[in-house]
């Protein structure tokens, strides 16, 4: 098994307040702007995004957790995997939505993700926002915000360690040899 | 964990992994039923059929209700509308279901093992609803769940349970349930009611009502079982209801903070006063509310287990 570090702690960081001022510009700011980070990553770089807005413009906005197991498109043949609570504390009409993940790859966890918000009303928009872009996508979505592209083979994995779960910051690519 | 068992038939065979597995997993499920859209994709294509040989109000409209808002199609069928009436087997009324190729099946039967039989014969995942006085695994789970809701925990908690004991599988399956848990669990009813072995399932006794419930943080009523008979071991509901129904005075003996459960449905006026029923301390709608979201966990569980 061989790793590649891709992003270290610090272009961790950067990446991340990239991100964040592209989806500012954007938007135009942040009025009914809310963010969703989907389980597990996706709440860790929801909340840095939130409390780097807070900086910015002043304005802390709500975070929502997603777990999108039950609306995989594969969970029969996934054996029951365990479902975490899906915690969205206000209102998703008219909001623009910005969804977060740490990793894009098929575009799957995508689809559940929007139906899975469509059932708790109408958003005005949702938008993406990935930390890695690995390619390879079998469904026709796309980043609206990708902090890194990197076209990555169907044998290498990408990981996104983050310091709230993993003790540390950092992207690799790990190769099974 | 993994789930890895195809039925659930009685609350004896799991293990207290196994419980707060399902509980945590119905704590995911519950809010779905709070929002303007109730239902998730997550068994399409799935079929669920409650077959009932007693009467049901509550089990299988929560049963049907949980299999509808995960998108699972249902099929009720009970015995007075089936072929029972023209003399078919239980045995083969199953058989046939599973020809249809359902994944689930709801059993509820006045006798106990029943469901038992149909899952050693059957490839569908068999649940128990209800199997004579024997067990009700569905309803002790629900129970356990608030109870872990009102109070957030069970560990440590002082539960009665008053009534017909004896031919309760709502209390039989609340036993099994509440053993692996470090609760003082105390029975009480007539002599008559309550099993001469009670205390080898670590369950204490007593038939004084104002004694049992000092200090009770959970009072769970029973109903007196008229279809089992249950009325030819009391001298009359009269007395019952002077010696064993609850009233306002029991509820100031025991916790302030005291919850009052009731499997449903209710006698008014004999196990339980209307008072009592409809009063702050009642949850007996709440354990209605949290019965779907168990429902829900446990046929998510059960058909899409690891094989």
């Amino acid at each position: 098994m061989k790793t590649k570090v891709l992003l270290d702690k610090k272009a961790v960081e950067r990446t991340i307040n990239r991100m964040t001022h592209e989806i500012l510009e954007k938007n135009e700011g942040c009025s009914s702007l809310s963010l969703i980070g989907i389980r597990t990553r996706g709440i860790y770089l929801a909340t840095r995004i939130q409390s780097k807005i807070k900086d910015i413009e002043g304005m802390t906005l709500p975070v929502g957790v997603l777990d999108i197991t039950m609306y995989r498109d594969d969970i029969s043949k996934m054996k029951s995997p365990e479902v975490k609570k899906t915690e969205i504390p206000f209102d998703v009409n008219n909001m623009t939505i910005v969804l977060v993940d740490d990793v894009m790859y098929t575009g799957r966890t995508t689809r559940a993700a929007i139906d899975a918000i469509m059932d708790l009303g109408r958003p005005k928009k949702i938008q993406l926002a990935v930390l890695v872009d690995r390619g390879d996508r079998e469904l026709p979505i796309h980043p609206d915000y990708a902090g890194f592209v990197y076209s990555v083979n169907r044998k290498e994995e990408v990981l996104v360690r983050l310091n709230e779960i993993d003790g540390k910051d950092e992207v690799v690519i790990v190769r099974s040899s | 964990m993994k789930w890895s068992k195809k039925d659930l038939l009685g609350i004896r065979e799991l293990s207290k992994e196994e419980i707060i597995f399902i509980l945590d997993t119905a704590d995911s499920f519950k809010d779905i039923s709070k929002r303007d859209i109730k239902k998730v994709p997550t068994l399409r294509g799935k079929t669920v059929i409650t077959l009932f040989y007693e009467p049901s109000t509550r089990t299988r409209t929560s049963f049907e209700i949980a299999a509808k808002r995960l998108s699972a199609d249902t099929i009720n069928i009970s015995s007075s509308t089936s072929s029972y009436v023209k003399g078919e087997t239980l045995k083969d009324t199953a058989m046939n279901l599973e020809s249809m190729r359902p994944d689930a099946i709801i059993v509820r039967h006045s006798m106990p093992g029943a469901p038992y039989m149909l899952a050693g014969i059957m490839d569908s995942s068999v649940i128990n609803g209800g199997d004579g006085a024997h067990e009700h695994p569905t309803q002790a789970l629900l129970d356990l769940y608030t109870m872990r809701e009102k109070k957030g925990r069970i560990d440590g908690l002082k539960i009665v349970i008053v009534g017909d004991i004896a031919h309760s599988r709502v209390a039989r399956s609340n036993i099994f349930a509440l053993r692996h848990f470090n609760a003082e669990i105390v029975c009480s009813g007539p002599p008559t009611m309550i099993p001469p072995y009670i205390e080898t399932l670590g369950v204490k006794r007593e038939y004084d009502m104002n004694k049992a419930v000092q200090d009770a943080d959970v009072i769970m009523m029973l109903r007196i079982q008229k279809e089992r008979g249950g009325t030819s071991f009391i001298p009359s509901t009269k007395e019952y209801s002077t010696l064993f129904g609850l009233k306002k005075e029991h509820i100031e003996k025991a916790k302030k903070d005291v919850i009052v459960m009731h499997p449903g449905p209710m006698n008014r006026g004999i196990e339980i006063t209307d008072e009592v029923a409809d009063g702050p301390y009642s949850v007996i709608l709440d354990q209605v509310e949290n019965g779907v979201a168990v429902r829900m966990a446990v046929l998510y569980l059960l058909t899409g287990r690891e094989p």
